[in-house]
C-alpha cells in the first residue's frame, strides 16, 4: 500500500525520522523508499571515514547539508596510536567543494584538520553555518581565522579539548563587525591570548548568543563586562576565574551573574580563586550541568559548598579530589542526576582524595535517574558494585577506572567479575562499559550473555584466555566497537568468527597475544575489511616470521579497500 | 632500590611466557575445549570444567559470591537474581582473614597513590617501577594472579584520560602549559619512546662513519655510564671494520680496535648527543637519567669536532603543520 504514496508523502513522513539509525533501516525497505530517503536525508554521520569514501557519501545523498564524520580510534585519546596515522579531513571537503554541495554543518571528531582545510572550508560554503571539533589537531588560530572571515552566517564555532596551535593572530577580531548571527562560541581549549575587547564588541552585537565558553586568557574583570552585554547566556564558561573578591570588579561580577538568569550550565574555572565562587551561588540553583572538572585548585570544602546550592544538576563533571563525603553530599542535593564523571587530579602525594567505592554507593543510593557514569577510582568492590547494580537499572554508559589497572577486591581479594556481572545483568539497557580491576574471562561470559544492547566495550589488563574474548564476540550481538589493550587474547578469538566483524565499527587490539600470521589469515578471509597492523618501532615488516605478536592492530569495516593515505608505519594487510 | 628494577624487568618475560603455556594447554585440551568455547545459556554445569581445570592456578575454589547471601533480600523473588547466582556457582560467603584486608588496603592505597603520581610525572620511571612492586605481591588470590597483567612499571595510557588533564593538578596554568607549545601540534608531545613499548626501549643509535646503525634497549642501562660503555661495546667493532676498509689495509683486528671514550665529557673523539621528544639535538648527560630516558627519540655519536658546526638545537627540520597528504 506504501508504494501508493507519492514520493512527497514519503519525504514528509521522513522528515520525521531524526536517528540515522532509523533513516538507514527505512532506506533498506525497497528500492522506491531507498530512493526517496536518499534524495531527502540532510544529515549524513560517518562513524568512521575510512569506512566509506567522499566521493560515495556524496554520490548517495546528493542534499547532504550536515556531515559528521569521525577518524581516529577511541585509544588515540590516551596517546595509544601515532599522532600521523590519518583521520584527514580535507578529502572530504575538497570534495564536497568539488560536488557544490552545499555544506552547512560540520562536525569532526579525532580528525586531522589543517588550516589549509579550514580555508577551503570557509571559501568553498558559503551557507556555512556550524563548526564543531571535538578532539582534533593540525590547525593554528590562522585557520580559524579564516572561518571567522569568511563565514558569513556562521552560528556556531564549537572548539572542543583540540590541540590548536597559537598563532598570536588576531583570530577573534576577524569577525566582521556584520557578523552578528552567533549563537554559539567556545574556544576553551585555545591556549593563546584573545583581543579582549574584540571579543567584547563580538558578544555585544551577537544577541542570540546563547552558548559562550571562554579561553584561561579572559580574566576575570573581562567576563564582568561580557556578562553585562549578554545576560540572556544559557551557557557558559568561565576564563580564568581570579581576582580580589574585595574589589569593585568582582562586586560588578555579582551583579552581573544575577542578572544571567537563564544560565543552565556552567564550566571552566581553569584558574579559580576560591573566595570568588560565591559569585555564582544564586545561578547554581538553576544549573543543570556543572563541568568543574579542570578546577583542580578548587579545595574540597569549597566544592561541596557549591554543590549544596545546585539541587536541579542533571549534569556533574567533577574531579577525585570532592572525596567519598563530597559525592554523599552530591548524593543527598543531586536528585536529579543523570550523568556524573569523576576524573583523577593526580595528586602529587598531598593526602589521598580519590574516591573509593563508597562514593560510588552513595551516589547510586541517593540519585534514582543516574544512567551514565565515569569514575576513576583508587578501588573497587564486588560488593559495591552489586549495591550499585541494584540501586541503579538504568545505566547506559558504565566506565569505571581504578586507578592500578588490575587491582582486585581488596576486601575479599577476589577478582571483580562478580560486580561486573553485577552490572551487566542488572542493566539491561547498557550501551556502553568500560572495565577495570582485576578480572578473569568471567566477567566476560557475564557480559556476553547478559549485556544485550552493549554497543561498544573497553577492555584493558583483564582476562586469562581467548574464551574471554569469544564470549563477547559470541554474546553481544549489538556491539559495534570493542577495544581491548595488554588482555592475552589471541589468535583463536581473533579468528573463530570473522564475519562478525562486518557487523562491528572497529576492533582495535593491542598488546595482545595476536599474531601477525593470523592478521594476515583474517585479511585474506575478508576482503571488505581493512586489518592495519601499527608499527612504530620497525619491528614487524615484510619479512617478519608469521608467529610474531603484533603489538597494536586496528581493524574496521569499509566499503573502499585499504586506505591511500596510510603512513609507512601503518601496514595494510 | 636498583635490586628491585632487575627483578620487575625479569617477571615481564615470565609473564608472557606463561601466559602463551597456559594458551597451549588450552589448546591440548582439543575438541571438548572448542565446544566449551561456544556462549551457552543455559546453567553452566559446563563450565565447571573450565574452572575445575583452571583449580590449581586460580584457586577458584576459594573465589565466593558476595551476593549469594545477604545482598539480595529479593532472592526468591527475583528469578534473574537466582539464575546469575548458579552461574556464579558459589557457595557460603568466606570471610577473608582480618589482617589481610588491613594490609591491603594500606598496600592498596600506597599502589593506587603511586599510580596517580605515576601518572603525574612519566619520567620518573625508573622510581615508580618500584612504587609499583606492592601491587603484585597484595595480590594474595592466587599465585599467578599476581603474575598477570599487573602492569609493572608506567603504563602506557594508565588511567586513561586525554594528555591536558594529566597537567592540571596542582598547576595554577595562567601560562599555556609546556606541551601546548609544541610547534608541531599534530605530534602529541606526551607521547615518547616510554609510551610506546613498555616492555623494553629500543631507540636507534647512528654513530659517524658507520653506515649501520644500532638498536639498544636503554631500560637496560641505569645510568649514562653504562650506556656509554655499552655504545662503546656496539661500535667499536664496526668503527674499526670501517677504517680497515677504507684504509684498505688489512690489520691485525685486536690491535685496530680502539676503546671509544669521553663519549659523555667531550674529551674523547666522539660524543653522544640524543634527539628528544620535540625534536632538538641534545648533549647527553644533562638531565638526571630516568627524565633522558623518558624524552629520548634517538642517539647518535657524532664526531667532537663537528659539534661546533652542527645546529645542536634546529627547529627547522620539524615536520610542518598540519600532515596532510596532499
Amino acid at each position: 500500500m506504501m508504494n501508493y504514496f507519492p514520493d512527497e508523502v514519503l519525504e514528509h513522513v521522513f522528515d520525521f525520522l531524526e536517528s540515522h539509525r532509523d533513516r538507514n533501516a527505512v532506506s533498506l525497505v525497497c528500492q522506491s523508499w531507498y530512493r526517496v530517503e536518499r534524495f531527502s536525508r540532510e544529515k549524513v554521520f560517518i562513524g568512521n571515514c575510512y569506512a566509506i569514501s567522499p566521493e560515495r557519501v556524496i554520490a548517495r545523498f546528493p542534499r547532504v547539508r550536515s556531515l559528521t564524520l569521525k577518524g581516529k580510534p577511541h585509544f588515540a585519546d590516551f596517546n595509544l596510536v601515532p599522532s600521523d596515522w590519518g583521520g584527514f579531513v580535507l578529502p572530504w571537503i575538497e570534495a564536497m567543494a568539488r560536488s557544490g554541495v552545499n555544506l552547512e554543518e560540520l562536525r569532526l571528531k579525532r580528525m586531522v584538520v589543517s588550516d589549509e582545510s579550514l580555508e577551503l572550508l570557509a571559501r568553498s560554503f558559503p551557507n556555512l553555518r556550524s563548526l564543531v571539533l571535538v578532539s582534533c589537531e593540525g590547525f593554528t588560530t590562522d585557520g580559524l581565522a579564516a572561518i571567522a572571515s569568511n563565514c558569513r552566517f556562521l552560528t556556531e564555532l564549537d572548539l572542543q579539548e583540540n590541540e590548536v596551535e597559537d598563532r598570536r593572530g588576531q583570530w577573534l577580531s576577524c569577525f566582521p563587525d556584520s557578523c552578528t548571527s552567533l549563537v554559539s562560541l567556545n574556544f576553551a581549549c585555545l591556549k593563546g591570548e584573545v583581543n579582549l575587547a574584540a571579543l567584547e564588541r563580538l558578544v555585544a552585537r551577537n544577541h542570540n548568543l546563547r552558548s559562550l565558553r571562554l579561553n584561561h586568557a579572559v580574566p576575570l574583570d573581562a567576563l564582568q563586562k561580557i556578562l553585562m552585554q549578554a545576560p540572556q547566556l544559557v551557557d557558559l564558561g568561565t576564563g580564568s576565574y581570579v581576582h580580589d573578591p574585595d574589589s569593585d570588579t568582582y562586586n560588578k561580577l555579582k551583579s552581573a551573574v544575577q542578572k544571567c538568569t537563564s544560565i543552565r550550565s556552567l564550566s571552566g574555572f581553569l584558574d579559580v580563586a576560591p573566595r570568588c565562587l560565591p559569585a555564582i551561588y544564586p545561578i547554581c540553583l538553576n544549573l543543570t550541568s556543572l563541568n568543574l572538572s579542570y578546577a583542580s585548585l578548587i579545595h574540597n570544602s569549597e566544592l561541596i559548598k557549591l554543590i549544596h546550592h545546585c539541587s536541579q544538576l542533571q549534569r556533574l563533571w567533577i574531579l577525585d579530589c570532592i572525596g567519598d563525603k563530597g559525592l554523599g553530599v552530591v548524593a543527598s542535593t543531586c536528585k536529579e542526576l543523570q550523568e556524573l564523571r569523576v576524573f583523577p587530579s593526580d595528586i602529587h602525594g598531598v593526602g589521598s582524595a580519590a574516591v573509593t567505592e563508597e562514593g560510588l554507593v552513595a551516589i547510586s543510593a541517593g540519585c534514582p535517574k543516574l544512567n551514565s557514569i565515569l569514575y576513576f577510582c583508587q578501588q573497587m568492590t564486588n560488593a559495591a558494585l552489586i549495591t550499585v547494580a541494584k540501586n541503579c537499572p538504568n545505566f547506559i554508559r558504565f566506565r569505571l577506572c581504578t586507578l592500578n589497572p588490575t587491582i582486585p577486591d581488596p576486601v575479599t581479594m577476589q577478582p571483580l567479575d562478580e560486580g561486573f556481572g553485577a552490572i551487566v545483568q542488572s542493566c539491561k539497557g547498557l550501551k556502553r562499559l568500560s572495565l577495570s580491576g582485576l578480572l578473569t574471562d568471567q566477567v566476560f561470559l557475564y557480559i556476553g550473555m547478559y549485556a544485550e544492547q552493549l554497543e561498544m566495550l573497553s577492555v584493558a589488563f583483564a582476562g586469562d584466555s581467548d574464551k574471554g574474548m569469544l564470549y563477547v564476540l559470541n554474546g553481544c550481538k549489538k556491539l559495534k566497537k570493542l577495544e581491548i589493550r595488554d588482555s592475552p587474547f589471541g589468535n583463536v578469538a581473533l579468528l573463530a568468527d570473522v564475519g562478525k566483524y562486518e557487523t562491528m565499527r572497529s576492533l582495535w587490539m593491542s598488546s595482545c597475544e595476536v599474531t601477525l600470521g593470523a592478521c594476515k589469515t583474517l585479511a585474506k578471509k575478508m576482503p571488505r575489511l581493512n586489518v592495519e597492523v601499527i608499527n612504530e618501532n620497525d619491528l614487524i615488516d615484510a619479512s617478519s616470521d608469521d608467529r610474531q605478536k603484533v603489538e597494536k592492530m586496528y581493524l574496521y569495516r569499509t566499503l573502499v579497500g585499504p586506505r591511500e593515505d596510510a603512513p609507512e608505519f601503518v601496514w595494510t594487510l | 632500590m636498583e635490586g628491585y628494577s632487575p627483578r620487575l624487568l625479569d617477571l615481564i618475560p615470565k609473564e608472557r611466557e606463561w601466559l602463551v603455556q597456559r594458551d597451549e594447554e588450552e589448546r591440548k585440551h582439543g575438541a571438548s575445549e572448542e565446544k566449551k568455547l561456544e556462549l551457552r545459556l543455559g546453567p553452566p554445569g559446563q563450565e565447571e570444567d573450565w574452572t575445575r581445570k583452571n583449580n590449581s592456578t586460580r584457586k577458584i575454589n576459594d573465589e565466593r559470591s558476595l551476593f549469594s547471601l545477604g545482598y539480595f533480600p529479593n532472592v526468591g523473588q527475583n528469578t534473574n537474581t537466582n539464575t546469575f547466582m548458579i552461574q556464579a556457582q558459589k557457595a557460603q560467603f568466606q570471610l577473608q582473614p582480618t589482617t589481610t584486608p588491613q594490609g591491603l588496603s594500606v598496600m592498596g592505597k600506597e599502589s593506587s597513590q603511586s599510580c596517580s603520581t605515576k601518572v603525574a610525572d612519566l619520567q620518573n620511571a625508573a622510581e615508580k617501577k618500584m612504587a609499583f612492586s606492592p601491587a603484585p605481591a597484595a595480590n594474595t588470590a592466587g599465585p599467578n594472579s599476581s603474575q598477570k597483567r599487573t602492569a609493572p612499571g608506567p603504563v602506557v595510557g594508565w588511567p586513561p584520560i586525554r594528555s591536558f588533564r594529566k597537567n592540571l593538578a596542582g598547576t595554577s596554568s595562567s601560562k599555556p602549559q609546556p606541551e601546548s607549545q609544541s610547534v608541531v601540534p599534530n605530534k602529541v608531545s606526551s607521547e615518547n619512546p616510554v609510551d610506546s613499548c613498555p616492555k623494553g626501549l629500543f631507540v636507534k643509535i647512528n654513530m659517524d662513519g658507520v653506515p649501520i646503525g644500532r638498536k639498544v634497549d636503554l631500560k637496560a642501562y641505569e645510568s649514562y655510564d653504562k650506556l656509554a660503555s655499552a655504545v662503546d661495546e656496539l661500535f667499536r667493532g664496526l668503527l674499526a671494520a670501517q677504517m680497515d676498509s677504507s684504509a684498505g689495509r688489512i690489520q691485525n683486528k685486536q690491535e685496530s680496535e680502539k676503546a671509544i671514550t669521553g663519549l659523555l665529557d667531550g674529551s674523547g673523539e666522539y660524543t653522544l648527543v640524543y634527539e628528544d621528544n620535540e625534536g632538538d639535538r641534545m648533549l647527553v648527560g644533562d638531565v638526571p637519567w630516568h627524565m633522558f630516558v623518558s624524552t629520548v627519540k634517538r642517539l647518535r655519536v657524532l664526531k667532537s669536532s663537528e659539534l661546533s658546526t652542527l645546529r645542536l638545537n634546529s627547529k627547522q627540520e620539524k615536520v610542518p603543520l598540519g600532515a596532510d597528504m596532499r
